[in-house]
C-alpha cells in the first residue's frame, strides 16, 4: 500500500557537471523522509532525477517495486509522484481554481477533498477565482501543495516549501504536512529549515557533494548537537 | 453554491485595458488627417477585416511559439498552400460560385475553407515530425531548417501549379458592397470578418472552457510543470502545430480571395506582417495577437490612404515604438 | 595566413583546396578568359566577403539577422547613386562608398542597441521585418533609388570596359580586368580582417557570448559592447561587398542588391560552408556560386529530357527556374546532416 522509493547509484550529469556522483539511499513507504544538505549539495537535481525531469546517467530509481528511472517526466507523474518544486511553479495566468482543475486528472475535483484542502489553506477559497500570478508568496505555496495533493499520490517530492515564507505560514505549513502523512504517503522533503525537518520528518538523509553521507532516523539527529553541527556546518538554532 | 462551480465565469483576471485600446488610440490619432467621415469608415472597417485575416494567419503561429519555443519560419507556406488548395476547389465547382444562389455560393466557400483547413493541418503534421522534431531547442536550428522547408513547398507549389499567379474570385453573391450613406464595406470583407471572428470566438472558448484550453495555457507558461502533472505535452504540441497550420490555410483562402489572386509568394509576404503582429502581440498569447492583428490592419489602411509609399514602414514604426513601451508586447505571457 | 589569423587552417584536403580556390580567383582573368567566367569570379569573391562577415555574426556570435542584405544594399546603392549623381570620378565613388558604409554601420548600431531590449528570436523577426520595409522602400522611392528598374551609372575611365591600359602576352590590361582585381583586392584585405577579428580576443569573446551567455556575464563580458561591434563589424563588411558588387555590375536594383534571395544565399552558404569557419564561408561561396552558374544548365538539360521522354512531373521540377527547390533540399540535408558544413566533413577525414 504504501511503497518505498528507492535510489541506486544514481549518477546525473548536467552537460558538464557531475552533479549526482552514486546517490543510495531509500525512502521508507509511508513516512516523510528529509533531505537536507548544504546549498549545492545536489538536493533538488536529486528531486528533479527522480521526477524525470533530468535523466539520470546512471543508476537505478524504484517506486516499490517499479523501476522509475529514465521515463519521462509525464510518465513518472503517472505512476504516482507530485511534485512542488523550488520554485513553485504556480501557472500565473490561471486562476487557483484552475490550477487545482490541472492537477486534478482524473477527473472533476472532489468536493469533500477540497473542503479539507481549504481547512488548513483557507486563503485558497478566498481567492478561488483569482488569477494564481496574483497572489503572495505564501499563497502561491499554498497553491503548490494544494495541487500535489488534490488527488491522492503514493510518493510527494517537495523542494524546500518553506523557502522565504513568514513564520506564521511556516506553522501552518507544518501542520498541513502533518496532515498529509496521516494519509499514509511516501514524502521525500528537502527543507533548510531544521525546525521543519525536525517536527516533520520520520528520517533523514543527508546529501554532501552528491552523495549521501548521512542516513538514520530523525530522532536521533535531532538529539545530537555535534552531528547536527557536523553534517548540517550550522547549530540547528541558526536555521529558524 | 459549491465552490467547485465548474459553470464558474471566466477568472477575475485582471486584464491590463491600456494595451487593447491602442487601436482605437491608432484610428483617433488617424481621423483628422483623413477628414471626411465616409473615408474613415471605409478605411476603418477595411482594416477590421484585414485584422481578422491576419489575426487567423498568426495566432497559430503564437501559441506554437509560446508552448514550445517552436519558431516556423515556415508558417508562410501554410499560407500560399491553403490559398492553392482553394483554387482546386473553386475551379471544378466554378458554376457554384458564379450561381446567383446565396446557398450554393456558401457551399463552395465553405468546401474550399474546410479543404484548405484538412490539407494544411495534415500538412502541418508531416511538417512538424519531419523537420522540426529532430531540432527540438535548437532555436538557431529550428530557423534554418523551417526557412528551407518553407523555399522547398514554395518551390513545390511553382512547379506544380505553374509560376504565373492564379486568378481566383469571392462567389457571386459576395461581390459589391454595402453601403451606408457615403461610407461603404465590401460583401466580401464582411464575410472574412464574420469568419475571423468565429476564429477568434473559437479560440477564446477552447482556450478558457476545455480542458485542452487549460493545458494549452499551461503549457505556454511553463511546459516543465505541465509535464510533471502527468500531461504528454508534447502531443498536445502536435495538436497546436497543425491547428495552428489549419488556421494559416484558412486565412490563405480568405486572403487569396480578398486579393483576386493565388500566388506562392503571398505566404513569405505576409509572413513579415504576421511576424509584426505576434511581436507587437506578445509571443503566446492570444488577446495580445488578435489586438496587434488589428492595429497593424488599421494602420496599413490608414497609411496606405495618407501616405502609401510608408504603409510597411509605418507597421515597422509602431512594432518599434510598441516595443520600446512594452518590450515583451502588448500583452506578454508570465514567464517568458 | 598564420601571421594574421593564429588559425592557418587545419588539414591537408581544407589547406589544398583554398589555396586552390584562391589562386584561381587571383589568375582568374588569365585562366579563364570570357567575360561570364569572370563574372563567376567576381561574384565568388563578393560572396565571400559577404558570407565572412555573415558568419562572423551567426557562426560566431550565434546571432541570426535577416538584414544583412539591407546592409549589402546600402553599400551598393550608396556608391551607385553617388556615381550617379556626382559624375563618374574616384572622388565620388570613395565618397559614395564611405558613405554607404557609414550609413550602414550607424544602422547597425541603432539594430544592434535595440536588440538588447527584446529576445533573440525577436531580433530575427525584426531584422526580417526591417530588411523587407528596407526592400520596399528602396523600391517605392524611385525618384532617389530608381524603383523597381534600378539605377545605372559609369565608373571611372580606368575601370570601364572600353579602357586599355597594356596588351602583354596576349592579355589585354582592360578596365574590366582593374575592376575585377580592384573588387579581388578589396575583398581579400576585408577577408583577412575579418579573420583576424574572428581569432582575436574579442572573437573568443564572442564565442563564449554564443555558448553561454549567463557565464560571459558572470565573467564581466560586456555582452551588449560585443554583440553590438560584431553587429557593426558584420554590416560594415557587408556594405563594403555591396560597393564593390556595385562597381563591378555598373548597375544597382533591388533585384540585385536587396533581394532576400540574396539573404537565402548566404544563409546556404555559410550553414553548407560550415558556421564559424570563415574558411568555410569561402569555400561555400565558390562552390554555390560555381553551381549555380554551371549546374542551373545541367538540371536544365535534364529537365528538357525528362520533357521529351512525357515524364509527369519531373520537368517542372527539374527546371532550371526550380533551382531553388534542390539548394532548399540540399540546404535542409546540411542541416541535419553536415551542421558543420564542408570544413567540418574536410577536417572530420583527416582525423
Amino acid at each position: 500500500m504504501s511503497e518505498s522509493l528507492t535510489l541506486q547509484g544514481v549518477h546525473t550529469h548536467i552537460g558538464r557537471y557531475h552533479i549526482l556522483q552514486g546517490v543510495d539511499f531509500d525512502a521508507p513507504g509511508g513516512h516523510t523522509t528529509m533531505l537536507l544538505g548544504r546549498n549545492g549539495a545536489g538536493k533538488t537535481t536529486c528531486l528533479r532525477t527522480i521526477m524525470g525531469l533530468w535523466k539520470a546517467s546512471r543508476g537505478a530509481i524504484r517506486l516499490g517495486s517499479a523501476p522509475i528511472a529514465n521515463l519521462p517526466a509525464s510518465a513518472v507523474a503517472r505512476s504516482g509522484v507530485a511534485y512542488v518544486p523550488e520554485t513553485m511553479a504556480v501557472f500565473s495566468d490561471l486562476s487557483v481554481r484552475e490550477n487545482l482543475l490541472l492537477a486534478a486528472r482524473e477527473g472533476p475535483l472532489d468536493e469533500a477533498r477540497l473542503q479539507w484542502i481549504f481547512g488548513f489553506f483557507p486563503a485558497l477559497k478566498k481567492f478561488w477565482l483569482s488569477r494564481a500570478g496574483s497572489l503572495s508568496g505564501g499563497q502561491k505555496q499554498m497553491v503548490s501543495i494544494a495541487r500535489a495533493i488534490v488527488e491522492p499520490h503514493r510518493l510527494l517530492l517537495i523542494d524546500e516549501p518553506t523557502k522565504g515564507l513568514a513564520p506564521a505560514i511556516v506553522s501552518g505549513l507544518i501542520d498541513c504536512l502533518k496532515e498529509i502523512k496521516r494519509g499514509g504517503v511516501t514524502i521525500l522533503l528537502v527543507e533548510q529549515n531544521f525546525r521543519v525537518a525536525r517536527e516533520v520528518g520520520d528520517f533523514v538523509r543527508v546529501m554532501d557533494n552528491g552523495r549521501i553521507v548521512y542516513a538514520g532516523a530523525m530522532a536521533e539527529l535531532a538529539e545530537d548537537p555535534q552531528l547536527q553541527a557536523r553534517l548540517l556546518g550550522l547549530s540547528l538554532d541558526s536555521h529558524q | 453554491m459549491s465552490a467547485i462551480d465548474v459553470g464558474a465565469a471566466l477568472p477575475r483576471a485582471k486584464i491590463e485595458i491600456l494595451p487593447a485600446l491602442t487601436p482605437l488610440i491608432v484610428a483617433a490619432i488617424a481621423a483628422p488627417f483623413i477628414g471626411s467621415w465616409s473615408t474613415f469608415a471605409t478605411l476603418t472597417l477595411a482594416g477590421l477585416a484585414m485584422g481578422m485575416m491576419i489575426f487567423t494567419m498568426a495566432s497559430g503561429l503564437t501559441l506554437a511559439f509560446g508552448m514550445m519555443d517552436v519558431l516556423n519560419f515556415g508558417h508562410g507556406a501554410f499560407i500560399s498552400l491553403g490559398a492553392y488548395v482553394a483554387t482546386l476547389v473553386f475551379l471544378p465547382l466554378a458554376a457554384w460560385a458564379q450561381a446567383d444562389s446565396l446557398m450554393l455560393n456558401f457551399a463552395v466557400f465553405g468546401l474550399a475553407l474546410i479543404a484548405a483547413v484538412v490539407v494544411t493541418g495534415a500538412f502541418g503534421f508531416v511538417f512538424e515530425r519531419v523537420l522540426i522534431v529532430p531540432v527540438y531547442g535548437q532555436h538557431l536550428k529550428q530557423i534554418l531548417v523551417t526557412l528551407g522547408g518553407s523555399i522547398v513547398v514554395e518551390q513545390l507549389l511553382y512547379a506544380l501549379f505553374g509560376p504565373e499567379q492564379i486568378p481566383i474570385s469571392p462567389p457571386a453573391s459576395f461581390n459589391g458592397s454595402f453601403v451606408f450613406g457615403e461610407a461603404a464595406i465590401e460583401k466580401y470583407r464582411v464575410v472574412a470578418m464574420g469568419v475571423g471572428l468565429a476564429v477568434f470566438v473559437a479560440q477564446i472558448v477552447v482556450l478558457n472552457r476545455t480542458r485542452i484550453g487549460l493545458l494549452i495555457r499551461a503549457g505556454v507558461e511553463n511546459r516543465e510543470m505541465v509535464e510533471a502533472l502527468g500531461y504528454r505535452i508534447d502531443r498536445l504540441f502536435v495538436g497546436v502545430f497543425m491547428a495552428g497550420s489549419a488556421l494559416a490555410g484558412l486565412g490563405g483562402v480568405l486572403w487569396a480571395l480578398y486579393r483576386g489572386q493565388v500566388h506562392a509568394s503571398m505566404g513569405g509576404e505576409l509572413l513579415v506582417l504576421v511576424f509584426i503582429v505576434i511581436i507587437i502581440g506578445g509571443l503566446g498569447s492570444v488577446g495580445g495577437c488578435f489586438t496587434g492583428a488589428i492595429l497593424v490592419a488599421l494602420i496599413a489602411n490608414y497609411a496606405g490612404f495618407l501616405a502609401p509609399k510608408l504603409a510597411l514602414v509605418s507597421n515597422i514604426l509602431a512594432m518599434v515604438v510598441v516595443l520600446l513601451w512594452r518590450p515583451r508586447g502588448l500583452y506578454p505571457v508570465s514567464g517568458r | 595566413m598564420r601571421l594574421l589569423s593564429g588559425e592557418a587552417p587545419r588539414g591537408g584536403a581544407l589547406r589544398a583546396l583554398l589555396i586552390l580556390v584562391f589562386a584561381a580567383l587571383m589568375l582568374a582573368p588569365f585562366l579563364f578568359p570570357g567575360a561570364k567566367a569572370l563574372n563567376v569570379a567576381e561574384k565568388i569573391c563578393v560572396m565571400a566577403l559577404l558570407a565572412a562577415s555573415y558568419d562572423l555574426l551567426l557562426g560566431y556570435a550565434g546571432i541570426v539577422s535577416f538584414a544583412h542584405v539591407m546592409f549589402f544594399g546600402i553599400g551598393s546603392y550608396g556608391v551607385a547613386l553617388a556615381l550617379y549623381g556626382l559624375g563618374p570620378g574616384w572622388g565620388a565613388m570613395a565618397l559614395g562608398a564611405a558613405g554607404g558604409l557609414a550609413f550602414a554601420t550607424l544602422l547597425a548600431l541603432a539594430v544592434g542597441l535595440f536588440s538588447l531590449r527584446v529576445q533573440a528570436i525577436f531580433f530575427a523577426m525584426v531584422t526580417l521585418a526591417v530588411a523587407y520595409a528596407f526592400n520596399v522602400l528602396a523600391s517605392q522611392l524611385s525618384n532617389i533609388t530608381g524603383g523597381e528598374d534600378g539605377r545605372s551609372f559609369q565608373v571611372p575611365d580606368a575601370l570601364k570596359p572600353g579602357f586599355k591600359l597594356a596588351e602583354i602576352g596576349g592579355f589585354s590590361i582592360n578596365g574590366r580586368m582593374l575592376s575585377y582585381y580592384l573588387v579581388f583586392v578589396f575583398c581579400v584585405v576585408l577577408f583577412l580582417a575579418v579573420l583576424r577579428v574572428v581569432n582575436s580576443p574579442f572573437g573568443r569573446v564572442l564565442q563564449a557570448i554564443r555558448e553561454n551567455p549567463l557565464r560571459a556575464e558572470a565573467l564581466g563580458y560586456r555582452i551588449v559592447f560585443h554583440r553590438t561591434l560584431a553587429t557593426c563589424l558584420s554590416a560594415a563588411g557587408a556594405a563594403a561587398a555591396g560597393a564593390l558588387n556595385a562597381v563591378w555590375l555598373r548597375y544597382v536594383g533591388p533585384d540585385t542588391a536587396l533581394s532576400f534571395s540574396i539573404q537565402i544565399d548566404v544563409l546556404v552558404i555559410v550553414v553548407i560552408g560550415g558556421m564559424g569557419s570563415l574558411y568555410g564561408a569561402l569555400l561555400g561561396a565558390a562552390l554555390f556560386v560555381i553551381a549555380e552558374n554551371y549546374l542551373q544548365a545541367l538540371i536544365g538539360a535534364l529537365s528538357k529530357g525528362a520533357a521529351n521522354l512525357h515524364l509527369p512531373v519531373l520537368p517542372s521540377l527539374l527546371h532550371p527556374d526550380r533551382w531553388l527547390l534542390w539548394l532548399g533540399v540540399m540546404f535542409i540535408l546540411a542541416i541535419y546532416f553536415a551542421p558543420t558544413g564542408i570544413v567540418g566533413k574536410l577536417r572530420k577525414a583527416e582525423d
